[in-house]
């Protein structure tokens, strides 16, 4: 179910958030929960990484979250979509759902997951590849061969991301050879082409100049409602331009998750308080 | 100018105690030498070779066959066995070698009692002298594979005696500890960013190898293919037993034939010759042809492998 993007911010389905205010209109049914963490704990090793995080992210909306290097934020974005599965080491207790569906599972298909839940790195990571195979690289992945339905594909990718009118006559040419926006946004592309659910962003602009990181957010908000987002970023500004909830982690540990203006405007928790107002971090 | 007067322009000049300036330029001149020397060396060796090789190098010494005890004629069956060999040495080495690179890099438990064996054993490969692969190659692909080739077959013996394919494969094995090394090198180039691009878009690990980490890995596999390459047509120990003969009067038409080779021609013709000085000319001629051959495969690999790194990094 998507939710349209000039839809007042949608009631929370979190237990943790009491909304501050009732919506304008309130939504005929509130949007279902399409991630969720249940007491989830991730070890690298002896390193007790990520530390019974619950939290539950529901369907259509941005979520940022926020906290100082080395808390786990990356951690808990990349447990979404099993990329931690790449580090030797890493243990996991506690559930981790998508959909519904246990992520942790040992029967859960990896490259199925990550096919449905997309994800943004935090330097541009374009394949050397023309801009028309990174934008098909995902479908080209899934057997799709046939010349006319990958275009389709790739266009409306790129339409999506704000790049098609920059590229629509060079899509032969390296993406190398694009600006470092333009190479953020073509990864976007690139990963809207699967058309997942989720898109998971890994503080996707913090390699980027100011313009394109304005540009980087105007499509976070446009991409709202029909995807889930989740987004990495230590910029608390960007957190309060882009997001509607904020998921605040310190240590391992989550300190405080609700709606982003009430959280930035009165935080329940000292310690968020502390560390929004720049006091520590 | 003095040693002591180095300085950069609009900088105060260094000062320095004056021992320092003379252990310094002393050693300054002791590399430099060194470097000197290295350069001098080649000098002299191209150019003697080139020197007296030149006016023995014709079309007829290229394409004719020795004669007269070999003190005529000319090394073609050389260079078909050599130019067969490399090929063969390749097309065995680098399917083996890069795959086993690709297994320690990629599906390898990393602190597994097995893998560490492998990356133990390929570092000692590395420093097995060839003379031993040459005898290993004798005892276990001539004799052992190929006899019971041989036996299974119900044949006389045509697999079980020193082969072009045994001295090919031979070759292989003492090159695979490069191509391993230097293809897990370029593997590691690659870097995560990609890997995990690929990943994360749904591919599968077979398909991050095969779209993003091969392609991408491939001038540098190419390096370790070259300087496989270079190794192979020069070295004459492991070929020695396994394939390589003194003189034939036909050309390999099957790789359980035996073939001339011309590292080993060279050491034939200046070990075995029946009068050595009309043999000395050839000798030169052969040895330009050797590293003329050489220096043209590596010629070819390195610009095969300019025009990758190019299309690789989007400038044709």
């Amino acid at each position: 179910m998507t939710v349209d993007a000039t839809d007042p911010k949608p009631a929370l389905a979190n237990r943790m958030v009491v909304p501050e205010r009732e919506p304008e209109v309130a939504p005929a049914t509130a949007p279902p929960t399409r991630l969720a963490a249940r007491e989830f704990h991730l070890y690298y090793g002896a390193h007790h990484a990520l530390k019974g995080i619950t939290l539950e992210i529901p369907s259509g909306s941005v979520t940022a979250i926020i906290g100082p290097s080395g808390c786990g934020k990356s951690t808990l974005l990349r447990s979404f979509n099993r990329m931690n599965d790449l580090i030797p080491g890493v243990r996991t207790q506690g559930g981790l759902a998508v959909s519904g569906v246990d992520v942790m599972a040992p029967s859960m298909d990896v490259v199925d997951l990550r096919r449905r839940v997309g994800m943004v790195f935090q330097r541009p990571n374009p394949f050397p590849k023309s801009i028309f195979e990174n934008a098909a690289f995902g479908l080209r992945m899934q057997g799709m061969n046939d010349r006319e339905a990958l275009a389709q594909r790739v266009e409306a990718g790129l339409r999506r991301a704000a790049l098609w009118d920059e590229v629509k006559d060079r899509l032969d040419r390296s993406a190398l050879q694009l600006s470092g926006g333009q190479q953020q946004r073509l990864c976007i592309a690139r990963c809207l082409a699967v058309e997942p659910e989720v898109i998971l962003m890994d503080e996707p602009a913090s390699a980027l100049d100011p313009t394109a990181t304005a540009r980087i957010e105007d499509l976070v908000r446009e991409l709202r409602g029909r995807y889930t987002i989740v987004v990495v970023t230590h910029n608390m500004q960007q957190a309060a331009r882009v997001s509607d909830f904020t998921a605040f982690l310190l240590q391992g540990e989550l300190v405080e998750h609700g709606d982003t203006r009430r959280l930035f405007t009165s935080p329940r928790q000292k310690l968020t308080e502390d560390y929004i107002t720049g006091r520590f971090g | 100018m003095s040693s002591a007067g180095l300085s950069l322009p609009g900088l105060p000049p260094l000062v320095r105690r004056r021992r320092t300036d003379f252990t310094g330029g002393a050693f300054t001149a002791l590399s430099g030498l060194a470097a000197l020397l290295i350069v001098a060396m080649v000098a002299v060796i191209v150019g003697e070779i080139a020197w007296n090789g030149a006016p023995t190098v014709t079309w007829e010494f290229l394409t004719a066959v020795p004669r007269h005890g070999m003190t005529q004629g000319g090394i073609f069956p050389a260079i078909y066995g050599t130019l067969l060999l490399v090929v063969l040495m390749v097309v065995a080495l680098v399917p083996f070698g890069v795959g086993a690179a690709i297994w320690l890099h990629l599906y390898a438990a990393q602190d597994a009692w097995f893998t560490r064996a492998v990356r133990f054993a390929v570092h000692n490969l590395a420093g097995v002298p060839s003379i031993v692969f040459g005898l290993f190659g004798l005892g276990f692909f001539v004799q052992f594979v190929g006899r019971t080739i041989d036996r299974t077959l119900g044949l006389d013996v045509v697999w079980g005696q020193p082969a072009l394919i045994w001295a090919a494969l031979t070759l292989a094995l003492l090159n695979l500890p490069v191509v391993i090394v230097t293809t897990e090198e370029a593997l590691r180039t690659v870097g995560r960013d990609q890997r995990e691009a690929s990943l994360a878009l749904g591919a599968t690990r077979w398909q991050t190898v095969r779209h993003v980490l091969l392609p991408q890995a491939l001038p540098g596999i190419l390096t370790g293919a070259i300087l496989a390459v270079a190794r192979g047509a020069g070295e004459v120990a492991p070929i020695l037993f396994t394939g390589a003969a003194y003189f034939l009067p036909f050309l390999p038409k099957a790789p359980t034939d035996q073939f001339m080779e011309l590292g080993y021609h060279v050491f034939v013709l200046a070990t075995q010759s029946p009068d050595v000085d009309a043999t000395r000319p050839l000798l030169f001629g052969t040895v330009l042809v050797l590293l003329a051959l050489t220096f043209l495969l590596n010629l070819t690999a390195i610009l095969l492998r300019a025009r990758l790194r190019a299309r690789l990094l989007g400038r044709t």
